[in-house]
């Protein structure tokens, strides 16, 4: 089976681009790719334990989102972890922007990344942002 | 010889239905067989996609009354 290396950055807090950075997320990490995702600016407080998980949507789509049985991103994000070994960091600027310990992010959530060691991490694979 | 599983995941949209398949697949024995059920037809096409890529044995898909019926065997 052949594999990538995927960096996803997240900073959109709107449904679609959460939906679709959660799905590249999950189908590429079961696919047998290096999955690394990359949390921050808005999409980061979706993260906090207990917060919800009501994005807005941006247009029609994100409308029908919220009305379909459509998995939710959170879930999807947690599966890829799971059933694809994925990783999921959270920026430690945006961490520190909004005063947040990691203790308080949802456990699945791996330690806050400084983007020095995240572009470093990037080197010779995808960048996709959402 | 394999047991065989169903899995049913109507009314679930991409990649739900992936997603629960490969669920299922986790903790199935290799040689089981898995058919998903699935109403979402992006799903159908890339529930196959997904087997092939991966190095299971696609058996067969079919599809009956908007439901598809994928038939997966268990290789590794």
């Amino acid at each position: 089976m052949s594999s990538s290396k995927l960096r996803i950055v997240v900073v959109s807090g709107m449904r679609e681009r959460l939906q679709m950075a959660a799905m590249t997320a999950s189908v590429g990490a079961v696919s047998g790719d290096d999955v690394m995702v990359f949390l921050s600016m808005n999409a980061l407080p979706y993260f906090v334990k207990g917060a919800s998980q009501d994005a807005p949507a941006e247009g029609p789509v994100g409308k029908l989102l919220e009305q379909k049985s459509v998995p939710p991103f959170k879930q999807l994000f947690e599966q890829a972890i799971e059933l694809g070994g994925a990783r999921i960091h959270p920026c430690s600027m945006a961490m520190d922007l909004l005063k947040l310990e990691p203790a308080v992010l949802e456990a699945y959530v791996g330690e806050p990344l400084g983007l020095t060691k995240f572009l470093d991490d990037c080197r010779g694979g995808q960048v996709w942002s959402f | 010889m394999g047991q065989k599983r169903l899995v049913d995941a109507r009314g679930s949209f991409c990649p739900g239905p992936l997603m629960e398949l490969i669920a299922q697949l986790k903790m199935a024995e290799v040689g089981d067989e898995l058919e998903i059920l699935s109403s979402d037809k992006g799903s159908a096409a890339d529930i196959p996609q997904w087997i092939n890529k991966v190095g299971h044995e696609m058996l067969g898909s079919r599809e009956e009354d908007g439901v598809w019926h994928i038939t997966v065997k268990k290789l590794k």
